[in-house]
């Protein structure tokens, strides 16, 4: 069965498609009746999948994760889960599980008590309940500590205990906003390794939202970036980082340098770019216009290359070296090329036979394949 | 420059032990601490423990004869108690009296005697009236030639009973018992026993009063700790208002509102409520107004600041895990404002179990809790011992009530909540 493109081209035959247990079919947000925070939502979550909405503070996703859980409503727009619009049904009925940013486990509760909770609140026999819990306890490596109250437990424990709370009771799908915020660096990354396994032995199917764009590439299967309400882009970690949408994706995920210029002409894909010091280039197309428009010419640092003498003239720009950062197993040089001032390559030193210092003149080999034209974003 | 490098370079020669540094530092700040709370110390010391101390020395306190009669009492403790004492302790009695004539000291000491034994004032202020004795007269004679109850060795005792440095019996009192001549503890007849009905009436109305503000102020604080912090601040300014006028003035306010021809009454009756104006002054339902509207602040605040401090998420977290949101309420929401409504219940409590002047005014004479007894027994009756052994009974409650408290729902039980 072919998977339905996402971002938009939304039909009503996605709604039978067993694959998609949630779907937001045109959904608008706003609070205040004049900005709409979430602008013409179509998103459909697979089955299974670990989902992540990736996007600066302030860019919608508390707002539709919300709106999933029940919490807030759509202004307009459809919700549906497995198939059944779920715009008005309220948040206990929806059997959602939830890990909040804090935590929120209950504090006048031990960690048993927080667990059987929802169990108890379904009415499940005695022994099913303890059953359930110690599995679930089981699973977050935290058998032996029913009797604590939450303060009692560090941060990570916490963490676990409230994943272990949402997944208990055998939800359908899990939203977690922002779960790993308040753990400490090294933590964090322990626990987003941790919770995709989790993700990977259980099949259920996980929403997770975080500003970092690190956590979401470690722990996807697909990733929708957000901003100003909108989906720029939702693929899989390798295709957003290698063929960013727009000039917004591109910024946002990993680090990206970027030239201003015209471009010249599109034929088979590339275009041809006149940057604004005079000097061409040749890139693929991304989402740039045609000819006289505006556009950015964008090339992640580690696809930078010195020149050779074979380069083509249209991948080949001078470029002075400005400082030179050495991080052990890499090297970073800080360039001014065409104009800009914060050009950087990146190269494992291995793959230098000599390197250039600062005050040096270079010449940089950027290649067709990995130099992206995309339009310029709004704001610019 | 070179001074103050030197200064600052530890140098070996001058090292201490490093424990001994760390202690030297510790002690200059413990002691700067204690310097910091002296004041507060003394004030706590001036004002509080002291007052309370002679205040529950007065309780006790017997100093009626004791103090005046010295030798008189000195000369008793020979005395076997069979038949008159010897001559000496007339003597010595006649002198005491005599110099006791014409002071408060003798007033003291008839009604001290009168309380042990009804009548005996007449006897104390008539014979002190008649001394000194004339020249020459053996003092038994001359004292039973005043008052022929001299010659009764039953007065004799009395003197000698009421001449203890100390005595229960405003203690007793305190709680209906009384000290029987035979020595005993009893009961005092059922005219005369008020106090303890006093104490349950002070205790049942302090928890009505204390459920009340609870209904009331519950809601009210939940409304406060969710509404935009605009309108709590407005409802918070409504709140505290009583605060701003004086007790005095709130009670003035409800007379007038609460009377037959008052606002109340007139509104029940123009809306067919009731025909004739219901009484809500000078019984226990205007009482129980004014006290509520007045300790309803009591509860509100700490209400108010433990619910402001439970975030909203936990009670998202309570219905995405299934629970309905009434239920999610009852069992997240209501135990965690449970510190709130311990420290504001006790509050409330404490604070009506002092309450004088609204019952004093608003209530019938059915209608007066414990303060008003002591208070009678300081401004009208000038009588110490009883006032100090009802504040006593009524310290030794709060205390109790407190230790309650602390035992179930301060301590681990709050702390766990955090
Ligand atoms: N309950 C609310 N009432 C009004 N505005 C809100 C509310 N919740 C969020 N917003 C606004 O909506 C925007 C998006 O918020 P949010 O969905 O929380 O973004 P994100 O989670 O991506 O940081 C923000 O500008 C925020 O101020
Ligand atoms: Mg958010």
């Amino acid at each position: 069965m072919p998977t339905q493109a996402l971002a938009g081209g939304h039909t009503a035959a996605a709604h039978e498609n067993a694959d998609v247990l949630v779907s937001f079919s045109h959904v608008q947000k706003t609070y205040d009746g004049d900005t709409l925070i979430v602008k013409d939502l179509n998103l459909d979550i697979r089955r299974g999948e670990f989902l992540t909405l990736l996007g600066p503070s302030g860019s919608g996703k508390t707002t539709c994760l919300m709106m999933l859980a029940g919490f807030e409503t759509p202004t307009s727009g459809e919700i549906r889960l497995a198939g059944q619009v779920i715009n008005k049904l309220p948040p206990y009925k929806r059997n959602i599980g939830m890990v909040f940013q804090n935590y929120a486990l209950f504090p006048h509760m031990t960690v048993l008590e927080n667990l059987r909770f929802p169990l108890a609140v379904r009415k499940h026999p005695a022994a099913e309940i303890d059953a359930k819990v110690k599995r679930a306890l089981g699973m977050v490596q935290l058998g032996g500590f029913e009797n604590r109250y939450p303060q009692q437990l560090s941060g990570g424990q916490q963490q676990r205990i409230a994943l272990a709370r949402a997944l208990v009771f055998d939800p359908q799908l899990v939203l977690m906003d922002e779960p790993l915020g308040a753990l400490d660096k090294q933590l964090r990354e322990h626990m987003q390794l941790e919770i995709k396994h989790i993700h990977q032995s259980l099949g259920v199917t996980f929403v997770f939202v975080t500003h970092d764009q690190g956590e979401a590439l470690t722990m996807s299967d697909r990733i929708a970036v957000f901003n100003h309400g909108v989906i720029q882009q939702i693929d899989t970690p390798a295709t957003l980082y290698e063929h960013p949408a727009n000039a917004f994706v591109a910024n946002f995920i990993g680090e990206n340098n970027a030239l201003a210029g015209h471009v010249m002409a599109t034929a088979n894909d590339i275009s041809t770019v006149s940057l604004g010091d005079g000097n061409v280039l040749a890139a693929r197309t991304g989402d740039a216009g045609g000819p006289g428009s505006p556009v950015i010419v964008s090339i992640r640092p580690e696809r930078v290359r010195l020149a050779k003498p074979d380069t083509p003239p249209h991948s080949r720009l001078a470029a002075r070296v400005i400082e030179q950062i050495y991080l052990g197993d890499h090297i970073r040089l800080r360039m001014q090329v065409s104009g800009c001032e914060n050009f950087t390559m990146k190269t494992p030193i291995s793959k230098l036979d000599r390197c250039p210092n600062a005050g040096e003149t270079v010449d940089i080999e950027l290649s067709p394949e990995h130099l992206l034209a995309l339009a310029p974003p709004p704001s610019a | 420059m070179t001074a103050a490098s030197d200064t600052l370079d530890p140098s070996p020669a001058r090292a201490v032990p490093l424990k001994r540094q760390l202690r030297r530092a510790e002690r200059r700040k413990n002691l700067l601490f204690m310097a910091l709370i002296l004041p507060l110390a003394v004030f706590v010391l001036a004002s509080f423990v002291l007052p309370i101390g002679s205040l529950l020395q007065r309780s006790i306190a017997n100093p009626e004869v004791h103090d005046n009669l010295p030798e008189t009492l000195e000369l008793l403790d020979d005395w076997s108690g069979e038949g008159l004492p010897d001559e000496a302790a007339f003597v010595a009695l006649a002198r005491e009296l005599g110099a006791a004539r014409g002071t408060p000291a003798i007033a003291d000491i008839a009604k001290r005697l009168n309380r042990e034994q009804p009548g005996l004032r007449s006897l104390v202020m008539r014979s002190a009236r008649a001394l000194p004795l004339a020249e020459g007269t053996p003092a038994q004679d001359g004292l039973i030639g005043i008052d022929e109850r001299w010659r009764d060795p039953v007065i004799w005792e009395t003197i000698k009973r009421a001449g203890s440095p100390t005595t229960g019996f405003y203690l007793l009192g305190a709680i209906d018992r009384t000290i029987a001549d035979g020595g005993e503890i009893v009961k005092l007849p059922k005219e005369e026993a008020i106090y303890l009905d006093v104490l349950v009436r002070t205790f049942e109305m302090s928890v009505i009063v204390t459920v009340a503000c609870l209904l009331l102020g519950f809601p009210l604080a939940y409304l406060m700790a969710t509404l935009p912090v605009r309108h709590a601040n407005t409802l918070m300014i409504l709140v505290l208002l009583p605060f701003w006028t004086s007790v005095l003035v709130r009670v003035a306010a409800w007379i007038v509102i609460l009377q037959n021809e008052g606002l109340v009454n007139k509104l029940l009756m123009w809306l067919g409520a009731t025909d004739a104006p219901i009484r809500l002054l000078f019984n226990r339902t205007g009482v129980y107004i004014a006290m509520v509207h007045i300790l309803l602040p009591f509860m509100v605040l700490p209400l108010y600041s433990v619910m402001k401090g439970i975030s909203p998420v936990y009670m998202r977290a309570a219905v995405s895990l299934g629970c309905p949101p009434f239920s999610s309420f009852w069992k997240i929401y209501f135990p965690l404002t449970m510190p709130g409504i311990a420290a504001g219940s006790l509050l409330v409590f404490i604070v009506c179990m002092g309450f004088y002047i609204t019952p004093a005014l608003l209530g019938g004479p059915g209608d007066q809790m414990i303060s008003y007894f002591i208070a009678f027994y300081t401004n009208q009756a000038v009588n110490w011992g009883m006032a100090a052994a009802l504040s006593a009974v009524l310290l030794a409650a709060t205390l109790v009530l407190y230790a309650l408290y602390t035992r179930y729902l301060g301590g681990n039980a709050v702390n766990k909540i955090r």
